[in-house]
């Protein structure tokens, strides 16, 4: 079976991404510099808990919302939206 | 303490609330009871959803009259009640709900209520992830949605404001002009008005109330998912009933963007645990009329108890064996709707004037024959 | 579609695996079900040099026979001998006859001013994020908060090249003292200490300091910190901030399980008050790694071969738990903590509930029917510790009847699952075999 590369490439916001393998989605987001979500009342949050439990983390994944960020990793040619 | 109240309410759910406001506005000397927590009760065991039904004439009355009610009060509401003037669509599934859908809307219009049906293809423009072919709907744009606890809470705050006294405690017991506390206290009053929702018979054994346990079910924000009030024409076949267990498809898009699903009712059941299989059909009915609806995140599912009546309609009047003693209370899934309805024919009774609607249906003396031995 | 279990452990950390292991060497059928990518939850979670104690147990989880159910999150408890599970795709239920829960804990987060600005974090929190990738080389960091946990995060952080610029520790200096002779008297905990001080070189340590608030833009710029009346701002990239781990004791609830004094009870072998139902590592009392690996290994043990192979290990574990408790007394939270939060400071962050708005209420589920605070997807696992703190109301847990699903789930998974068969056994009862208190809780 072949070697899975160290690397792969996602889009975050439509912008592309390279991240290590085990990267987690939040992360990636975190790197981009944007923050991962908007809260109810308009204030940009980023994770606070990293383990999937204060639900900051949420962002849009493949078109799934609502997505734990911190608890998913990043795979080859995921798209990720946080607005 | 010799003071004598004109009006004591005993629960501050949305209808002892609505009641304190409309007596205090009338300059009733008005204090309200709640030891539990305002709107935490059946209160909070609401969709929210106001609706007007026509299952009898007298529901009709009163749902509209009270709903007009809504509409006047709703420029008032601060943001947290979450009005939203969303209307209702009565969702046709075959041709023969469609039959319904034209006498509903035949009725509606003799009650001056404006209303308009689509056909298959309007629904699933205003509906977009509804299943398709559905037969069509009704739409009553004059329907609303808001969120009970905080509509407790404001009209309650309001009759604060208006000089009404709350005690944040227990009612022990209410008759003959007075009540008691579990602190002690002591008050008298002229008029005790018992809107104790689910609780009502606690102080009241022999009421004519069963207990009817119903599931909801909130999801994460999903906004734009469902834009009105989505109800079966089925739902009606099911409120008729009885006494078996039901569900029907009744989901409700709230103003945060989150997805209320309802709705059931089951009689015999005193636990407030989740009750799987109820809950599963409710379900399955959702998903049914909105195959998306599954990938939802669900966030919480609770249960919660209201008073339902032998034929469905409130309790709004003296109670005949006491000469102190009112009632507000057995509304059933009707509560949010008819609170406000409620409070204003309780208060024109309590005044000895003219109700703007006939209380007659409501009077809790209709049942005195089967209360009697009680 | 249903998975048979002799023993279901719910929990990959320390304690769950400790406990599959220790099960699954009886030749039993040991299933493994957690809801992150993968094993070794908290403290080992993945994508770092894992130590010594953590390759080893990793290890042994991979050369054993237990099933693992990676990526599963338990929902719903609908009766005994059945969870309900969900991943990203699927839901299912698992039928055990024996479960152990090592639920672990989380990090109790205290309002102050600038709290929810981007890249204020718990103290795990960045921990757990950069072990998922997350760069710090470089970054300024302020650790703050309490508890051991503060000096572990420093020194990994630190050997990651993030520059910890100051820990702050809340309890004053003068607690740790005759805990110190404690230390003295437990040599593996002092050389721990001895790492982490060389590790985090070039820190600022202080004692009864806490960040009184965190100021930035659009992210972290600078934390605020208090000490002894004086203030003194601190430039950093991120804070990470937690004061103690409160533990997951939702599943524990929903089970039936008997909760003393925030914590699931029970006796020796971790049992719980529901039989066949064991409890192990941070829902019992917080007690860190060793711990929780001691306690995974005695209800591994017990459940699966019975309480005598695990009663060697008992004596161990009290003399663990005496050093837990006396570093959980030596950092008790100072009062003045609740005063940090102003009016408009959010307590509850999944509905943005201000402080202002919570403190004229008199219960948790008052609060929570008018403001929303609780309401959102976190269900108060957030704000309620926060309230608890603030206000002294009854905690959320206790409050409101825990009700499935205890996790955010689909709505598809609630209810019955489409192909779902019932797992054997009585339908109703949960058998509560508690005749009097346990032999001994703490």
């Amino acid at each position: 079976m072949p070697e899975q590369p160290d690397f792969l490439i996602l889009k975050v916001n439509d912008k592309f991404v390279t991240v290590a393998r085990g990267t987690t989605v939040a992360a990636a987001i975190l790197m981009t510099g944007a923050p991962i979500r908007i809260s109810v009342t308009g204030e940009p949050r980023g994770p606070l808990c990293g383990m999937g439990i204060c639900f900051e983390c949420r962002a849009t994944i493949d078109g799934a919302p609502h997505q734990r960020t911190c608890q998913i990793l990043c795979a080859q040619d995921m798209e990720v939206h946080t607005l | 303490m010799s003071d004598v109240w004109d009006v004591v309410i005993i629960g501050a759910g949305i209808v002892g609330s609505a009641c304190a406001l409309e007596c205090a506005t009338r300059g009733m000397r008005t204090a309200v009871i709640e030891g539990k927590g305002i709107g935490s009760g059946a209160t909070a065991a609401g969709m929210g959803h106001i609706v007007v039904m026509d299952d009898s004439p007298a529901q009709m009355a009163l749902t509209r009259y009270s709903q007009k009610l809504w509409q006047d009060l709703s420029e008032h509401l601060p943001a947290n009640v979450e009005y939203d003037p969303c209307g209702t669509l009565w969702v046709a599934s075959d041709e023969e709900e469609m039959q319904e859908v034209r006498r509903k809307s035949a009725l509606y219009a003799s009650s001056g209520i404006s209303t308009m049906t689509l056909d298959s293809h309007m629904l699933a423009e205003a509906e977009p992830h509804l299943r398709q072919p559905l037969a069509g709907a009704l739409l009553v744009p004059s329907d609303a949605v808001l969120y009970p606890p905080c509509a407790a809470a404001y009209l309650l705050a309001e009759a604060l404001r208006l000089k009404a006294q709350l005690y944040s405690r227990r009612a022990l017991s209410a008759k003959a002009g007075k009540v008691r506390l579990d602190d002690g206290t002591e008050l008298h009053a002229s008029r005790i008005v018992n809107a104790g929702g689910a609780d009502a018979e606690e102080l009241l054994p022999g009421l004519p109330i069963r207990k009817r346990k119903g599931h909801l079910v909130i999801t994460d924000r999903y906004p734009g998912f469902v834009r009105h009030q989505l109800v079966e024409l089925g739902y009606l076949k099911s409120a008729h009933s009885l006494t078996s267990d039901s569900v029907a498809f009744n989901v409700q898009p709230r103003r945060t963007g989150q997805v209320l699903i309802g709705s059931s009712r089951q009689y015999n059941a005193e636990h407030p645990e989740v009750d799987t299989q109820i809950l599963t059909s409710m379900i399955d009915r959702a998903r049914w009329f909105l195959p998306e609806i599954g990938a939802l995140s669900a966030i919480r599912v609770w249960t919660g108890f209201r008073a339902a009546t032998p034929d469905k309609l409130p309790l709004i009047g003296p109670w005949p064996e006491d000469e102190s003693l009112y009632l507000a209370t057995g509304h059933e899934g009707l509560g949010i709707t008819t609170s406000l309805g409620t409070a204003s024919i309780l208060a024109d009774h309590l005044q000895g004037i003219a109700t703007k609607i006939p209380i007659e249906p409501y009077l809790p003396a209709r049942f005195e024959k089967s209360v009697a031995h009680a | 579609m249903n998975e048979h279990f002799d023993i279901l452990v719910v929990g990959a950390g320390p304690a769950g695996i400790a406990a599959a292991v220790s099960a699954s060497a009886s030749g039993k059928r040991v299933g493994l079900v957690d809801d992150n990518p993968a094993p070794g939850g908290q403290i080992w979670r993945s994508g770092t040099p894992a130590g010594a104690e953590a390759r080893k147990w990793l290890a042994r989880l991979d050369t054993s026979s237990v099933f693992r159910l990676q990526g599963w999150r338990v929902i719903d408890h609908p009766k005994h001998g059945t969870l309900r599970v969900e991943s990203d795709q699927d839901c299912r239920d698992l039928c055990y006859e024996k479960l152990i829960l090592a639920t672990g804990a989380r990090e109790r987060f205290l309002p102050f001013p600038g709290w929810t600005i981007p890249n204020v974090m718990g103290a795990g929190g960045l921990d757990a994020m950069v072990r998922g990738g997350l760069p710090i080389a470089g970054k300024r960091v302020v650790v703050g908060g309490t508890g051991p946990l503060l000096l572990a995060v420093a020194a990994h952080l630190a050997r990651r090249g993030a520059k910890i610029v100051a820990v702050c520790e809340q309890a004053p200096l003068r607690r740790f003292v005759p805990f110190a002779a404690y230390l003295l008297r437990e040599p593996a905990k002092l050389l721990q200490g001895i790492d982490y001080l060389t590790a985090t070189r070039g820190t600022r340590f202080y004692t009864g300091c806490w960040p009184i608030a965190a100021t930035g833009k659009e992210k972290l710029e600078s934390v605020s910190l208090q000490r002894s009346g004086k203030n003194w701002e601190v430039r950093c990239d991120y804070l990470a901030c937690g004061y103690h781990l409160v533990p997951n004791l939702e599943l524990a609830a929903l089970v039936g399980c008997r909760i003393e004094d925030g914590f699931v009870a029970t006796d020796d072998m971790l049992q719980t008050s529901v039989a066949g139902v064991f409890c192990a590592g941070e829902p019992t009392s917080i007690g860190g790694v060793e711990l929780a690996l001691l306690e995974g290994k005695i209800a591994g043990l017990a459940a699966a071969v019975g309480t005598a192979a695990a009663e060697k290990l008992v004596s161990h574990r009290r003399r663990r738990l005496r050093f837990v408790h006396a570093l959980r007394s030596a950092t008790a939270l100072d009062p003045q903590l609740r005063k940090l939060a102003t009016e408009t400071t959010l307590v509850c962050r999944c509905e943005d509930v201000s402080y202002g708005a919570l403190r004229k209420h008199v219960s948790w589920r008052d609060a929570k029917l008018q403001t929303r605070c609780g309401m959102g997807p976190c269900q108060g696992r957030i704000c309620g510790a926060a309230t608890e703190f603030l206000f002294g109301w009854d905690s959320a847990l206790v409050e409101s009847n825990i009700r499935p699903p205890i996790f955010p789930a689909m709505v598809s998974s609630l209810g019955i699952p489409d192909d779902n068969q019932a797992c054997p056994g009585d339908k109703n009862t949960v058998a509560d075999t508690s005749t009097g208190t346990p032999k001994e809780t703490r």
